[in-house]
């Protein structure tokens, strides 16, 4: 057993309102940069919907994640490591630019700088790659806010596999759900596997995954290796980057900024414990839908003595571990079984989760046909069918998917009996398989959703494996090249001098 | 002159070739990169890089072994030294044609497309000319060597080669009646090694070939042991 612990995140999509704050604070704050404006390390896309970039979901087109080989070995779907150092010269699965789309401004200045004219002045907008007139916007970032655009091209959505999609086109029938996505710091991930120079890497004491900018090369491996797309290349500066979890937040124990500024509260940060021997054994097991099942088993109980005692030889401190035994994570993942990795079937093991969405019941229940059982409806008559969420989050099982909504449903069956009627309703919760004390503590956790409940992240101590006076005069987070801004002027290999904050806003 | 260009300046273009790459990947790291711009536009990429890359490294590397190893090694080996000159020719003059061919797709795509264009460096513009215009003197060298077979200017170049490395002051008499094309050609290699810290060709001294036998797929840091 080699104990490791990973800052986990949950994003509970019932109560995601897709207002876009998340996005809209990590760009502010990661890359509001020439070469990334097109990049969002995080996004909010309405579903069903081809997604960012387009298609993302469709393996047998971008060849991201893992593929299981007929001997049961795993291997990056874009190949073994021969092949993909012989596609180094021209990446076939690489997409362009336009697949994110072209990123763009408008020319506002000319609103202030029109001479008089018979129109109106207009701001047109203009490309941020080529600096030329676009005349028309293709294509955008969340293009399909809100289910714009045809049904006929947002319905190639990956997710509609085995599902009569054709009626969901139909007005009454339509449903759609928003879905947050950010890098999911995977305990296999695929990014890190493709990448020839060896740049990426997981940490050990926290499981971020990051970049690391002088060892970079762009060989561009990373941005096809990942299933997600989640890995962005900086075409300005040659180098790719991604979604960093906001370590410097995290290692003093503060939220990731888009978990911070939640207006919906959707998000939840824990530790998770888990057994890093496991990781090659999970992720190549046999079957699609036993790969949920096989990432639950790598998780390791922070209750059990066994595993605290491991955990303290690895050297995981202390408060690591009392914030994993309070970890919300912990409990909506293990505990409650409410929470879900998004397309385990990449095998990259993902570790950030989700809660699948409730959704209104169709009017056949509302007039009393069909599926109400006894107080809780019926979760097949709910919108989103669960089939459809099921692709997304369980591989297509839907069994696991159906107790999830089950429980949330109990939960306020069972809460509104409570303050309502003023009745404890056993029967509820039982049926569910859980007890009025974890219905209790989900209504703490998921519904009041306070900060101290929904943020259990303790500080990073580097005081015990680092010497601080290494690192004395440092600068702390840069942007590569060090910290000096150097002398002013040229520079000989052609980087950039680096511009402080206080520089730029003059 | 001959004896400063061909005695002295391979000395010049060396050192800077080296403390140059040295002092880039010492103090630049950050700028240390390939410069893909296959994001930005697919088109006439793919074929483009991949003819021009396997065509230069491919005489990349007959230059290095035709060119460094000792005369004495291929007499002893038995290669004769007509057959050595066929062979670097015929080798040689099919990787140029495919490098050429996949240098002018290259550098058509960069000045015509508006996305590569407006994001290219001058010395990215600079250096995919410089490159084709050596590839079409190596070229033309190649009717040159047909002409003769005899191999004796290859062996002229050969000592030469072998002269500088090993600080042979005499060297540059070597190859003082050998043709112009080859002169040009050589004082142009020179002067790519001078360029080549400066530009994104410090991109080839990271090729990545340690990647087939890095221990696993993961890459796993960790803070500990660095007290």
């Amino acid at each position: 057993m080699k104990v490791r612990a990973q800052i986990g995140m949950v994003l509970n999509l019932d109560k995601c309102i897709g207002c876009h704050t998340c996005s809209v604070t990590c760009k502010n704050v990661w890359t509001s940069r020439d070469g990334v404006e097109y990049a969002w390390f995080n996004n909010v896309e309405t579903k069903p919907g081809i997604g960012y970039p387009k298609d993302w979901e469709n393996q047998d087109r971008w060849n991201g994640g893992w593929e299981r080989t007929r001997s049961g070995k795993l291997q990056p779907k874009q190949g073994a490591k021969w092949r993909i150092l012989s596609n180094i010269f021209g990446n076939p699965d690489l997409p362009e630019i336009d697949d994110f789309y072209e990123p763009f401004d408008f020319d506002y200045d000319h609103l202030k700088s029109a001479p008089t004219m018979t129109a109106f002045p207009t701001a047109r907008p203009r490309s941020k790659v080529s600096g030329l007139r676009m005349e028309k916007i293709e294509w955008g970032p969340n293009w399909e806010e809100i289910l714009g655009g045809e049904f006929s091209k947002r319905s190639k959505d990956y997710n509609f596999e085995g599902v009569q999609k054709e009626i969901y086109g139909e007005y009454e029938n339509t449903f759609m759900m928003y879905l947050p996505r950010l890098c999911e710091h995977c305990l296999n991930p695929a990014c890190a596997a493709s990448c020839p120079s060896g740049a990426i890497y997981k940490r050990e004491e926290d499981g971020i995954v990051l970049i690391d900018q002088e060892k970079c090369r762009g060989w561009r491996m990373c941005v096809s290796g990942c299933p997600y797309k989640k890995i962005y290349y900086n075409w300005e500066s040659g180098k790719s980057e991604k979604c960093t979890f906001c370590y410097p937040r995290i290692e003093s124990g503060m939220p990731t900024v888009c978990s911070e500024t939640c207006v919906g509260r959707i998000r939840y940060l824990g530790v998770m414990l888990y057994d890093a021997d496991k990781i090659a054994e999970a992720a190549s097991v046999e079957g699609k839908t036993d790969l949920y099942d096989a990432q639950l088993g790598i998780f390791l109980d922070p209750n059990d003595t066994e595993v605290i005692e491991a955990a303290r030889k690895e050297g995981v401190p202390e408060e690591w571990l009392k914030s994993a035994r309070n970890s919300p994570v912990w409990k909506m993942a293990m505990d409650w079984k409410v929470a879900f990795p998004l397309h385990p079937e990449y095998r990259t093991l993902p570790m950030v989760w989700y809660i699948p969405p409730l959704s209104p019941i169709k009017n056949a229940a509302e007039a009393g046909k069909i599926g109400i059982d006894r107080d809780m409806p019926d979760v097949s008559s709910l919108r989103i069918p669960v089939r459809y969420l099921a692709n997304m989050l369980t591989a297509g099982d839907e069994a696991p998917v159906v107790t999830a909504l089950e429980r949330m449903l109990a939960m306020r069956g069972y809460m509104r009996s409570k303050t309502v009627d003023g009745v404890v309703d056993l029967e509820i919760a039982k049926r569910v398989g859980l007890d009025p004390l974890q219905i209790e503590d989900m209504y703490k956790i998921m519904a009041l959703a306070n900060y101290e409940d929904r943020f259990v992240v303790p500080t990073t101590h580097r005081e015990q494996v680092e010497d601080a006076y290494d690192l004395r005069g440092g600068c702390g987070f840069t942007n590569g090249n060090g910290c000096s801004t150097g002398p002013g002027g040229g520079k000989l290999f052609g980087s950039r001098r680096l511009v402080t904050p206080r520089e730029a806003m003059k | 002159m001959h004896q400063f260009l061909f005695g002295t300046l391979p000395y010049i273009a060396l050192s800077i070739l080296l403390i140059g790459s040295v002092a880039r990947y010492e103090r630049d790291p950050y700028t240390w990169k390939s410069s893909s711009s296959q994001l930005l536009r697919r088109k006439q990429l793919i074929l483009g890089s991949v003819l021009f890359h396997l065509g230069v490294l491919i005489i990349f590397f007959g230059h290095l072994f035709g060119l460094l190893l000792p005369v004495s090694l291929y007499d002893a080996l038995g290669v004769g030294h007509g057959l050595k000159q066929g062979l670097a020719a015929i080798g040689g003059g099919v990787a140029g044609v495919m490098a050429i061919v996949g240098g002018v797709m290259l550098a058509h795509r960069r000045f015509s497309d508006p996305r590569v264009r407006a994001t290219s460096s001058g010395a990215d513009n600079a250096i995919i000319l410089i490159l084709i215009a050596q590839l079409g003197l190596g070229l033309a060298t190649v009717p040159l060597s047909l002409a003769h077979m005899d191999g004796h200017e290859m062996v002229n170049l050969m000592n030469w080669a072998n002269g500088i490395i090993t600080f042979d002051g005499e060297a540059a008499s070597q190859i003082e009646h050998t043709a112009m094309v080859f002169k040009a050609h050589i004082v142009l290699g020179l002067i790519i090694f001078i360029l080549f810290p400066f530009t994104r060709l410090v991109h080839m001294l990271s090729a990545p070939v340690r990647y087939m036998w890095r221990p696993g797929y993961q890459v796993v840091r960790t803070r500990k042991g660095r007290a």
